[in-house]
């Protein structure tokens, strides 16, 4: 369910680092709460983002969530594929539904990051 | 699949692909002058393409529609206890009123000499209105409560502009109706939002801590969205007064306080109506409706005209305020909805109002008593005209959300309650059933929803799979999203 | 107890339910310093025999156009209503019900919108379209706040020759937003286009124009949306969509979005509410619409059917984030529409819009004939047009009116540069017989 190799954030986002580039998607908890996604709505290639600020949106049929993401940087590749086919994000979570890529500015920051214990604890609470 | 009944379903096949191209239901009718050369006098704009329109004779028209008001579900096919809509009965006389010529076939600009009875009754209705919220002055313009909720907000901007700042923020609950903040975004105005505290009212702490200069204004539904009177109500809108601002009340839950409370005399500034709610007024499957704003004599001049009026002589006039802050709409307001609200005043007149506000509060906390061993009880304490229950424990002990009860109230043929709203109460269902239903409807609800909570605990899957014996069974919203079709098209040859 | 149907005794019973004495005793958690404690100065209820005869003597005082021949637009029409139209919108399946948020028992609200969707698609030529706003007023409002959203730009372009109303209306809801609006001068009774050239620019979200205009003349939609698409702003045009049998789709002149008053669509006129706000656009704006949508789509069973979609954009899921405030539509109006729509189907559409040109063209020449009165402009129009009157205004409309007769509006009430402007609207209803003596009329003042 939560891949040990990654790190969390406390709105549900995981990051992966690959390369010195931040691979950034949500948690499997998250999209089961979403339920189907029908909308991934996502930053330009090229984009900034700062940590903690909302980087796009993703939507249910009846829902709306604001995407933040974990770390700073400069976003370097976006998911097109998630554009004609958002149901990517239940299926495989971790995978083919990653978001968004980053050149992080401050690799520090994942130090502040949850390893998959605290999230699951953190979790664990939330449910 | 199911086993399919013989029978065609009664709606699915759209109007569109129903009769012929030879197929006419009303004529054309007749040109008796000389016909112009159309491409000529309209400069070339005649249409090459006819639009694509259905083609039926009447009697399929007339089926087609009959069938699918036979798919419908309206407050006179059963009971309807949506909270926070107040699905009151809908008198009949007052669809006869509002269809007579005198009113249906008048037209907006006309000498008012020629429409004094439609101006005296608009007259008459603000007066009873303002009666009603304890506030002096009325306008009718707004065509919704969403509508109202905008327009008293700008009236309440434009005091403070006035004043010489329009301010920054407007506070709300997190209980609040979602078109709260929508109307507030829309006027300018940023949002704060305030939690409930354990008794369901306003946090008079967040309150204070959020209350500044930079406020324009409250906005509070009194009674709230939980169906509970905040008992601090005199204290927080003195709180706001102290800092300048102007304290607005959702006046989507009068229906539970007409003849025993007025939101004028509670501290509030301003106040919507949505006589579809209290005054019986259609629904019509989404509206028209209508939000009249009633305000305190310091915001009258900013109201949005034109207001009927009585003018010294007897007569009636049109007139807008003289700082008014323009119009929010073209022409009078709603009229046709005005006269309903109006036949529906002089029905039961103050004291039926009374009447009926008391019938609606004893209602719903009899419901309560009914409910609540079976059901959550998130708030136990009188409410006033609905109350909220929680589903949690079905969803923990069985699995069991809100949204089943509700599907599975569809097959025993009623209405569901309102789900998941408010949004601080978990698994919510909100329950309305207001006055004009009778006792024997409301034991027989109590029944089935009592049994809906016996089916929970032995077949869940019975009630994840509701409702069966509907036109049809739950649809697939996603599904409606990722292939959108909006609009039929023909299809290509 | 009026519509109160619970008797004494089960009153009584429900109290010792609820352990109160009374029901008044309910109310005493409201703290007694806002309790009312005097009934309320309304006057007593009626029976329903008496509340008839009270309805009917105040409808008795108005004039209507059951008996007046009725030359009054700006907005707001006596077209002929099929009988069909009410006999279908009387049912209480439809008119007694909520908001079709429960889809299983709201097939009949939900595909009449569906199909109210798809037959304002077919007469503007847009792709998408809502399930009704409140009035055209606030449609106009809705498209140009759109229009701000999709482009990221804050001001407006208005045509002059926009309803006076609307423009008010749009200049209310712009004044709270913080969005300019700039309003684009006539010349011959349409749009000045030079000057629209000149008050476009890269700030502009929107130019706002309506063809017919408020005068009834046709405008240069082609030139327009050619300048307005060279400034990279998106084109809102308003329509009267009983006309668009005839009258070119306003999509095949350019138009981004279409919006319009639907009173003229099977709507009663009462007293200028409820109307029916139109409102279509291109697909590629449908995140960014206002209102409820009717998808269709099919359920567990693979049954076809209908639901309310794309509620994200809405209110009550993204509160201040939303797309607008509004919540309801006019769905009664919208069925409204729809079943006039199918009931005189292309045809009958085509022959209504002929009826109504040809009348006015009619009705005008033979004004001018008279030498009472003088044409402003010579711009093409459609079933309602301006002529100037050689006296005062309001003293022909009121000998005209002690003959039976509205006779145009007075459009000095909306501006006074427009001072012996009389605005002349002609329905199919309106006969040879009854335009002649029309004429007749005015000629002997």
């Amino acid at each position: 369910m939560y891949p040990k190799d990654l790190k969390y954030d406390c709105e549900h986002e995981w990051v992966k680092v690959e390369g010195g580039v931040a691979i950034i998607g949500i948690s499997h908890f998250a999209q089961d709460q979403l339920g189907e996604v029908v909308y991934v709505d996502l930053p330009l290639a090229g984009d900034s983002v700062n940590a903690g600020e909302s980087f796009g949106e993703i939507e249910s049929v009846k829902s709306v969530s604001e995407l933040f993401s974990p770390v700073t940087g400069e976003i370097v590749e976006v998911n097109d594929a998630l554009g004609d086919a958002p149901e990517i994000v239940n299926e495989d979570p971790y995978g083919e539904g990653w978001m968004i890529k980053i050149t992080m500015s401050d690799p520090s920051e994942l130090d502040e990051l949850m390893a998959v214990d605290e999230y699951e604890a953190f979790i664990a609470e939330e449910a | 699949m199911s086993e399919r009944p013989l029978r065609e379903p009664l709606t699915g096949r759209v109007i569109f692909e129903m009769g012929s191209p030879d197929a006419r239901c009303v004529e054309a009718p007749i040109i008796d002058v000389p016909k112009p050369d159309l491409s000529a006098v309209l400069g070339g704009q005649l249409r090459q393409t006819p639009p694509v329109l259905p083609q039926v004779a009447e009697i399929d028209l007339a089926r087609h529609y009959a069938h699918l008001a036979e798919a419908n579900f309206g407050v006179d096919n059963g009971f309807y206890p949506l909270g926070s809509c107040t699905m009151k009965y809908n008198p009949k006389i007052n669809e006869w009123a509002c269809r007579l010529p005198g009113f249906a076939g008048t037209h907006p600009y006309q000498p008012t000499e020629t429409v004094q009875g439609v101006l005296e009754l608009m007259v008459g209705l603000q007066e009873a209105l303002a009666e009603v919220a304890g506030l002096p002055a009325v306008t009718l313009q707004p065509a919704a409560g969403a509508h109202g909720e905008l327009t008293g907000l700008m009236c309440i901007r434009a005091y403070h502009v006035a004043n010489g700042d329009p301010r920054k923020r407007v506070i709300i609950t997190d209980s609040a109706h979602g078109t709260n903040p929508a109307s507030v975004a829309m006027c300018g105005y940023e949002v704060t939002t305030i939690p409930s505290n354990e008794r369901g009212g306003v946090d008079l702490e967040a309150l204070r801590a959020a209350l500044d200069t930079d406020v324009a204004a409250l906005m509070l539904t009194n009674p709230n969205t939980l169906g509970l009177f905040d008992e601090n109500i005199r204290v927080i809108t003195d709180a706001t007064h102290a800092v300048g601002a102007l304290a607005y009340c959702d006046g989507a839950n009068m229906n539970a306080i007409m003849g025993k409370a007025r939101p004028g005399d509670m501290g509030f500034d301003a106040l919507h109506i949505n006589l579809h709610k209290t005054f019986s007024t259609p629904h019509g499957g989404g509206g028209p409706g209508a939000g009249p704003v009633a305000v305190r004599d310091i915001l009258a001049p900013y109201l949005p005209g034109p207001l009927a009026a009585r003018l010294g002589d007897g007569a009636f006039g049109l007139q807008t305020p003289e700082r008014s802050i323009g119009r929010v709409r073209s022409f009078n307001g709603n009229v046709g909805v005005l006269v309903r609200a109006y036949a529906y005043v002089r029905a039961l007149g103050g004291e039926g109002l009374e009447e009926a506000s008391e019938q609606a509060v004893l209602s719903a906390n009899y419901l309560k008593e009914k409910l609540r061993g079976a059901y959550d009880l998130p708030y136990d304490q009188t409410c006033m005209h609905e109350f909220v229950l929680s589903g949690k424990r079905l969803r923990k002990e069985f699995g069991v959300h809100a949204l089943d009860v509700a599907k599975r109230l569809l097959d025993y043929g009623y209405h569901p309650p309102t789900i998941y709203f408010p949004l601080i109460v978990e698994e919510a269902i909100m329950i309305e059933p207001t006055e004009t239903e009778g006792k024997q409807t409301l034991d027989r609800f109590v029944e089935i929803m009592l049994r809906i909570a016996e089916e929970a605990e032995c077949d869940p899957d019975l009630l994840h799979g509701a409702p069966y014996d509907t036109p049809v069974r739950r649809l697939d919203e996603a599904g409606a999203i990722k292939n959108l079709d909006v609009a039929w098209r023909p299809k290509e040859v | 107890m009026r519509f109160i149907p619970v008797s004494c005794t089960e009153r009584d019973d429900m109290l010792e339910t609820v352990d109160a004495t009374s029901a008044d005793a309910l109310f005493d958690v409201i703290p007694s310093d806002v309790r009312l404690t005097r009934s309320l100065d309304i006057p007593g209820g009626m029976g329903e025999m008496e509340l008839a005869a009270h309805l009917e003597e105040l409808a008795g005082c108005n004039r209507h156009a059951g008996d007046l021949v009725s030359f009054l637009g700006g907005g707001c029409y006596d077209h002929y209503v099929p009988a069909v139209v009410d006999a279908v919108l009387s049912k209480p399946e439809f008119f007694t019900a909520y908001t079709p948020y429960q889809p299983e028992v709201s097939q009949g609200t939900l595909q009449a919108i569906y199909e109210f969707q798809s037959m304002i698609c077919a007469l503007t030529g847009m792709d998408i379209a809502n399930a009704s706003l409140y009035d055209g007023a606030t449609a106009l409002v809705e498209g140009a706040l759109m229009a701000a959203r999709v482009k990221k730009r804050r001001s407006f372009v208005v045509a002059t020759t926009m309803h006076p109303e609307w423009r008010e209306t749009l200049a209310t809801y712009c004044s709270v937003g913080s969005y300019d609006v700039a309003e684009c001068p006539a010349s011959g009774g349409t749009l000045d286009l030079k000057a629209l050239a000149a008050l476009v620019s890269g700030e502009t979200a929107a130019v706002l124009v309506s063809s017919p205009d408020f005068y009834g003349n046709l405008e240069k939609l082609s030139q327009v949306a050619r300048i307005t698409h060279d400034a990279g702003a998106l084109l809102v045009v308003s329509v009267n969509p009983v006309l668009l049998g005839v009258l070119e789709a306003p999509a095949a002149f350019g138009a981004d979005i279409v919006v319009g008053e639907g009173q003229p669509l099977g709507n009663s006129m009462s007293f200028g509410g409820p109307g029916l706000g139109v409102f279509a656009c291109r697909k590629e704006f449908l995140r960014a619409m206002p209102g409820r949508i009717v998808g269709r789509t099919s359920d567990v069973d693979g049954r076809p059917g209908f639901v309310l979609t794309m509620a994200t954009r809405e209110q009550h899921i993204r509160r201040e984030k939303a797309t607008s405030n509004i919540c309801s539509n006019h769905a009664l109006n919208a069925l409204a529409a729809g079943v006039y729509l199918a009931s005189v189907g292309p045809v009958g559409l085509k022959g209504i819009g002929e009826a109504c040109i040809a009348k006015a063209h009619f009705l005008r020449e033979r004004l001018l004939g008279t030498g009472c009165f003088t044409a402003p402009w010579d711009a093409p129009f459609a079933n309602e047009f301006a002529l100037r009157y050689d006296g005062e205004v309001a003293s022909m409309q009121a000998a005209m009116l002690s003959d039976g007769f509205l006779a145009g509006l007075d459009l000095s009430r909306f501006n006074a540069d427009d001072g012996g402007l009389v605005l002349f609207a002609v329905t199919e209803k309106r006969t040879r017989a009854q335009m002649e003596r029309f004429v007749e009329g005015v000629t002997s003042l």
